[in-house]
């Protein structure tokens, strides 16, 4: 399988004299020099795009500067028109130029941004790091007020603050939060993507270099947003089973709901915890809103409004909370509003589907793979009838 | 944690007690005590002199569109003052809050800071600046005595003052908003932000949104109905076009506001499940409201000032603009393109490869036009003799920082790009280089350009050149750190950093921020010098510049009703085609000139809303009733004056244009 | 440019020497016209926001639960018929009746009043019933829509009531007259609107 685009792109950089910023990369700019196939394939598309965009940017600075100095009001050589106002031909070539380098950002973006779509599996990540049906390890993350918890399905561990991950292995992160918008970013790794409340989003990714790396909320979600950072530990197979053999070994104790509901009470600069067990429905509980005993899923609940909602009888069926989990917020009364919540219908918690994953992108017409090269012989469909006979 | 239980609403004061005073924060009582000393001297200066009625007669109440506009660009020179003052704060305490440090901003404080800072720069002294400038401007390039509406004219002025008043009193009354500037929900909502902030903020934009909404038709219809005869729209002044498109673009987008806005108040108030997490609301509903008006208004703030580098650039390069046609169209593409790009914000909420990269492709078709406005300028100085007057200066500087900001931005519309940058140091840097080296830069341009038609004498060149200096050298050191900072994956809004590797580009950006602010005292020192020395930098002929455009037809500053006689054009370049064809000023034959009449009612209705919003924030219901009820029978009892007009005598008309007979004789 | 062309030897005529004052409010109608525009964007909003939440009843109840349709169907008859009864009011103005004009507008008030008296009757009982506006986001944005709209016809009454009074005044004065034909903008405006309001959120919502 061949090479993912941006990065067959990326010898340009090696070409362009004015790409200085990869020079750069020596004092940490992790976004061009990251550790991880798709945050690399991102920071090649900067450079590329950067690069498209100077073929037209450059001459443009440097006409300003030559035209204002060639035709300072003291240079009395210069030519001076003061009635030309208008060129066919210029008209054509100012619309036309910025038209052609927005014609190739174009068409790289529309390739790259499905190429790199973080709901899009690695199934075609690069050969020569994993095997394309490898499984993926799953962890599922939610941004809590202003912490991180990270909820190893597969292993049945949980983490606060710390994300520890098997180098050259995909990983899926299934995404959500507890209380307000964050957005789950670890620069080495892979591109953000929101963390929202009652919505579950997903980003693939994969290290290809060990080490230490760091992961924050890269979207401002209140008072203890600065702190709302964790170490994130890229480690060789062996050494991430051991991490999991000491996470499980962890006195810290096991994440369940009641845990969970204490946990996700506001808090800052939160030490780094390993939760030995967890509740395997957990997770689907806080994307459904449902953590609280006695409060209705949100997928029950969309199952029920589908059906056309629950009548009249519906109408009563809503409890005011019992506790305040948003306490150190100060949030007493709510402008007289009591906050209330709709009460779950049967007394078990329905489990639900994990949605499947958005189907592989098949990159190759994207690429126009199949397309013949200039001078070789056709070979597409199109052109495989039998020639007409000339004119 | 045991809830902290809210203090319970008193019916007389609201939520209002002696502990919204903020006073154990000693950098706002500090504050505090400098604006209302300074003040304190400000108004027994104005009782001294007994500027009271005059202020009140002359200005308050005018429906001048040119003292109007005045009273705008003052207004946005406060505004810009306190939005500064809380830019450098942030440059401070980033530059300070490393290795454990806190820095000397609690998060309280800071969050409030950047919000504050974003709102005011926008709302308060973006707005306003352009608003001014359009108002002033727009009617001279056209020929008109006066906007369409000008009652409306003044009461949206000062429903723009009264928001910029709400939000200025959340500084020593309560809190402003620890959201961001677009206050995105959940975070907004009543349950995660309980106190008055939201609701300053809130407020303040409503009020002000209204004058906003207003000032935008005034503008449209003026520019529609009160062309003088022979200005066809393809002989308008580029300026006025894209004042136009502009005020469109105001007009349809500012209502999305009013009622994102006013959704998110009624969740906050009413308990009412919009943007929330229970109850079916969805908070991504807000995040695409919003934006649906925020991209079109970043447009909004800079389409006016193409047209000032239009300008700027065919006057001092003495030369026509090149090719207006496509200048024009270029100005409409964008108008209309700028709606179909809101969701390039948010390419990181999860809605696809097709969506994403659809919006990412119409970002980047935007600078099509945008590229070739720029062209269209290079070809205007192309065999130009082009003076390096300040006004030129700053075209110059715009155009080389404008690029490098344009670049950025379309870097940041490559959603797999935007993945990594998104809400990092790096977007921050990309839209202050738009705004600062576009929006502002173009409005030093103006001010140094329309300064002496405004006024009648020119701006100090020294002063000016230190400012140039300063900002352009300030810029680009306080927002190159930023650049690299955002691909060193740094994220925006941290109040403390733990790598201690970062702390040398924030001081840099901290650093750049104190030149700029050098760069501000010039321009202050710039305005005083000018006024002192104003004899000296007097403009007697009314055209200091050779312009090309109808304002410089007339004297500086204008006479109350602008033109004796409504100019007739008949070419793009009104002014410069009358020049070279050589016309004759008429000096007689005047007619009465029919003017209208200045009203106390904008004052009086703004401060009504005031009232009301204040009233709203603090949950003082009485306040509300009362003040709503006296804004609507103060409107309808407005309603009831059928004399809202007069006309200036034909003899004073003929005194004025012989006292400018005389002027320009002096001065030829 | 074609006004190049003009040789510098023409009679070029740089000032309009004989003009004549822009009659007063002669362009109200197209800034009204634009503000109806403005308005109407937020109606659009709030119809988008019905559109996307509408669907959430947050396990409450439907609009299949909660509308009467028949009830609505005559509060819809009484909107369109003051409608009709302004369209005589103009008539009437054409005509140069002041009496009539204001006969017509009392008329066209009382339909508004009936309509308004009936969508309070109509929030009343959901709201008795506990199908309250923080009951679930189909409820925040119908009782948000439906308000909207019934705030405006509020305000039209108000203006209505007025104008009734300036008319007597003044009687068909030209800046009277400006005023029924913008209020009468206005009220058609909100007519419009309500037969959106109407198909979208009540038929569409009962009869899906």
């Amino acid at each position: 399988m061949p090479s993912n685009l941006p990065r067959s792109f990326a010898r340009i950089r090696r070409l362009a004299p004015f790409a200085a910023l990869p020079l750069l990369s020596g004092c940490g700019l992790v976004v061009l020099d990251p550790a991880g196939d798709i945050a690399r394939q991102q920071g090649n598309l900067i450079v590329i795009s950067t690069v498209l965009m100077l073929l037209i940017i450059v001459p443009v600075m440097a006409l300003t500067i030559f035209f204002a100095w060639r035709y300072r009001a003291s240079n009395k050589e210069a030519t001076y028109k003061p009635d030309w106002d208008h060129s066919t031909q210029l008209e054509l070539v100012i619309w036309s130029a910025p038209l052609l380098i927005i014609i190739c950002l174009g068409a790289l973006t529309w390739v790259a941004t499905h190429l790199l779509d973080p709901y899009r599996p690695l199934a075609t990540t690069p050969e020569q790091v994993v095997a394309a049906n490898a499984k993926p390890l799953d962890v599922n993350v939610v941004a809590l007020d202003w912490k991180w918890l990270f909820i190893y399905p597969e292993q049945g561990v949980a983490t606060v603050n710390e994300l520890a991950l098997p180098v050259d292995r995909p990983v899926r992160f299934r995404i959500s939060a507890s209380s307000v918008m964050n957005s789950f970013y670890i620069p080495a790794l892979a591109g953000q993507i929101y963390a929202m409340p009652g919505m579950e989003t997903k980003l693939h990714g994969i290290f290809d270099k060990t080490g230490e790396y760091e992961g924050f909320s890269a979207n401002y979600s209140g008072a203890g947003f600065s702190h709302m950072r964790f170490a994130v530990k890229s480690l060789p197979a062996a050494d991430f089973d051991k991490w999991v053999a000491d996470a499980k070994a962890s006195t810290d104790g096991g994440l369940d709901r009641a845990t969970y509901l204490k946990l996700e009470v506001p808090s800052e600069k939160e030490p780094v915890r390993h939760f030995a067990t967890v509740d395997p429905q957990l997770f689907d509980a806080v994307v459904n809103m449902c953590v609280e005993p006695g409060k209705m899923c949100m997928h029950d609940m969309m199952a029920i409004d589908a059906r056309g909602g629950a009548g009249i009888a519906g109408i009563q069926n809503v409890r005011s909370v019992a506790y305040d989990k948003f306490a150190a917020r100060g949030t007493g009364s709510l402008a007289g509003w009591s906050v209330r919540y709709v009460a779950a219908l049967c007394s078990q918690q329905m489990k639900s589907a994990d949605r499947p994953d958005a189907r592989p992108v098949n990159p190759a017409p994207l690429k126009g793979e199949g397309l013949s090269r200039p001078g070789e012989a056709e070979r597409t469909a199109l052109n495989t009838s039998t020639p007409r006979p000339m004119s | 944690m045991t809830p902290t239980p809210l203090p319970a609403t008193d019916p007389i004061f609201g939520k209002l007690s002696l502990a919204a005073l903020p006073l154990h924060e000693p950098i706002l009582i500090v504050t505090f005590l400098g604006v209302a000393v300074g003040g304190l001297v400000v108004l027994g200066l104005i009782t001294r002199y007994r500027l009271w009625g005059y202020l009140w007669k002359e200005w308050f109440t005018t429906v001048d569109h040119k003292r109007i506009g005045i009273m705008y660009m003052i207004l946005g020179l406060i505004m810009f003052l306190r939005g500064f003052a809380d830019a450098i704060m942030m440059r401070l305490q980033q530059a300070m809050a490393f290795g454990g440090s806190e820095g000397y901003l609690p998060a309280h404080h800071y969050d409030q800071v950047f919000t504050a800072h974003g709102v005011i720069m926008i709302f308060f002294v973006a707005m306003p600046f352009i608003t001014g400038l359009m108002n002033y401007i727009v009617p001279l390039q056209i020929g008109a005595r006066d906007v369409s509406f000008p009652f409306l004219n003044n009461f949206s002025f000062w429903m723009t003052a009264a928001g910029a008043a709400l939000t200025m009193i959340s500084l020593f009354v309560g809190e402003y908003a620890q959201t961001g500037w677009l206050a995105y929900p959940p975070l907004s909502g009543i349950a995660y932000s309980p106190n008055v902030g939201v609701d300053y903020y809130i407020w303040g934009l409503q009020i002000a949104g209204v004058g906003t909404t207003l000032s935008g038709i005034n503008l449209i219809v003026t520019i529609l109905k009160l062309r003088a005869p022979g200005m066809g729209l393809m002989k308008m002044p580029v300026f006025t076009w894209t004042s136009l498109c502009s005020n469109i673009l105001i007009v349809a987008s500012f209502p999305i506001l009013t009622a994102t806005l006013a959704l998110l108040s009624l969740d906050r108030y009413a308990g009412t499940n919009f943007f929330t997490n229970d109850l079916g609301g969805s908070p991504m509903m807000y995040v695409n409201l919003i934006w649906i008006w925020g991209h079109p208004e970043v447009y909004i703030l800079i389409l006016p000032l193409f047209g000032v580098f239009s300008e700027v650039t065919s006057t001092f390069s003495g030369k026509k603009l090149f090719g207006y046609t496509s200048m024009v169209y270029a100005t409409v593409c964008i108008t209309i393109l700028s709606y179909l790009v809101w969701l390039h914000h948010f390419f990181t909420m999860g809605s696809g490869a097709s969506v994403n990269s659809f919006f990412g492709i119409t970002t980047m078709v935007i600078s099509i036009p945008t590229g070739a406005k720029l062209f269209n300028w290079l070809f205007t100085m192309y065999r130009g003799r082009i003076r390096f007057e300040l006004p030129m200066m700053w075209t110059i500087a715009f155009m080389l920082t404008f690029v490098v900001g344009g670049m950025t931005g379309v870097l940041l519309a490559v959603p797999p790009a935007d993945f990594v940058l998104h809400n990092s140091l790096f977007l921050i840097a990309h839209f202050h280089n738009v705004i600062i080296g576009g929006v502002l830069f173009g409005l030093f341009a103006a001010i140094n350009y329309w300064w002496p038609k405004a006024f009648g004498f020119k701006l100090d060149v020294v002063w000016g050149k230190i400012s140039f200096w300063c900002w352009v050298v300030g810029f680009w050191l306080a927002f190159m750190p930023l650049y690299i900072l955002g691909l060193m994956g740094v994220t925006r809004r941290m109040r403390v950093f733990d790598d201690p590797s970062l702390q040398i580009w924030f001081v840099i950006a901290a650093i750049g921020a104190g030149v700029i602010a050098c760069g501000i005292a010039a321009m202050l020192i710039q305005f005083g010098v000018s006024i002192w020395k104003r004899k000296e930098l007097a403009d007697e002929s009314g055209d200091p510049w050779h312009g090309r455009t109808l304002e410089w037809a007339t004297s500086s500053p204008p006479p109350d009703y602008n033109f004796a006689f409504t100019p007739v054009i008949h070419n793009l370049d009104a002014w410069y085609d009358m020049k070279t064809r050589g016309h004759e000023r008429p000096v007689d034959g005047f007619r009465d000139i029919h003017m209208p009449s200045n009203t106390g009612t904008g004052i009086i209705l703004a401060g009504f809303c005031l009232a009301m919003g204040f009233a709203l924030v603090w949950h003082i219901w009485w306040l509300v009733i009362a003040s709503f009820a006296a804004t609507i029978a103060y409107a309808i009892f407005h309603t009831f004056n059928y004399k809202r007009d007069f006309d200036i005598p034909a003899a004073t008309v003929a005194a004025v244009e012989a006292a400018r007979t005389r002027q320009l004789a002096a001065g030829a | 440019m074609s006004a190049n062309t003009v040789t510098a030897g023409d009679p070029v005529q740089f000032y309009d020497l004989d003009e004549h004052a822009h009659p007063e409010g002669h362009s109200t109608m197209l800034g009204f016209w634009i503000y109806l525009m403005s308005d109407c964007l937020i109606f659009a909003i709030l119809f988008a926001c019905f559109a996307v939440l509408g669907g959430n009843y947050a396990a409450g109840p439907a609009p299949k639960d909660l509308f009467d349709l028949p009830l609505v169907a005559l509060n819809t008859a009484m909107l369109l018929f003051s409608s009709i009864t302004y369209g005589f009011a103009v008539l009437q103005m054409q005509q140069g009746k002041v009496k009539g004009v204001q006969l017509w507008l009392a008329i066209t008030g009382l339909f508004g009043l009936a309509f308004l008296g009936i969508e309070l009757y109509e929030f009343h009982h959901l709201i008795e019933i506990g199908a309250t506006p923080q009951r679930s986001a189909f409820l925040s944005s119908f009782f948000t829509l439906v308000g909207t709209h019934g705030l405006h016809v509020t305000f039209g009454i108000v203006w209505l009531l007025v104008l009734m009074v300036q008319l007597g005044k003044h009687g068909l004065i030209a800046a009277n007259k400006r005023r029924v034909m913008c209020l009468s903008m206005f009220w058609h405006f909100l007519d419009v609107v309500w037969i959106g309001v109407f198909t979208i959120v009540y038929l569409m919502g009962v009869l899906r």
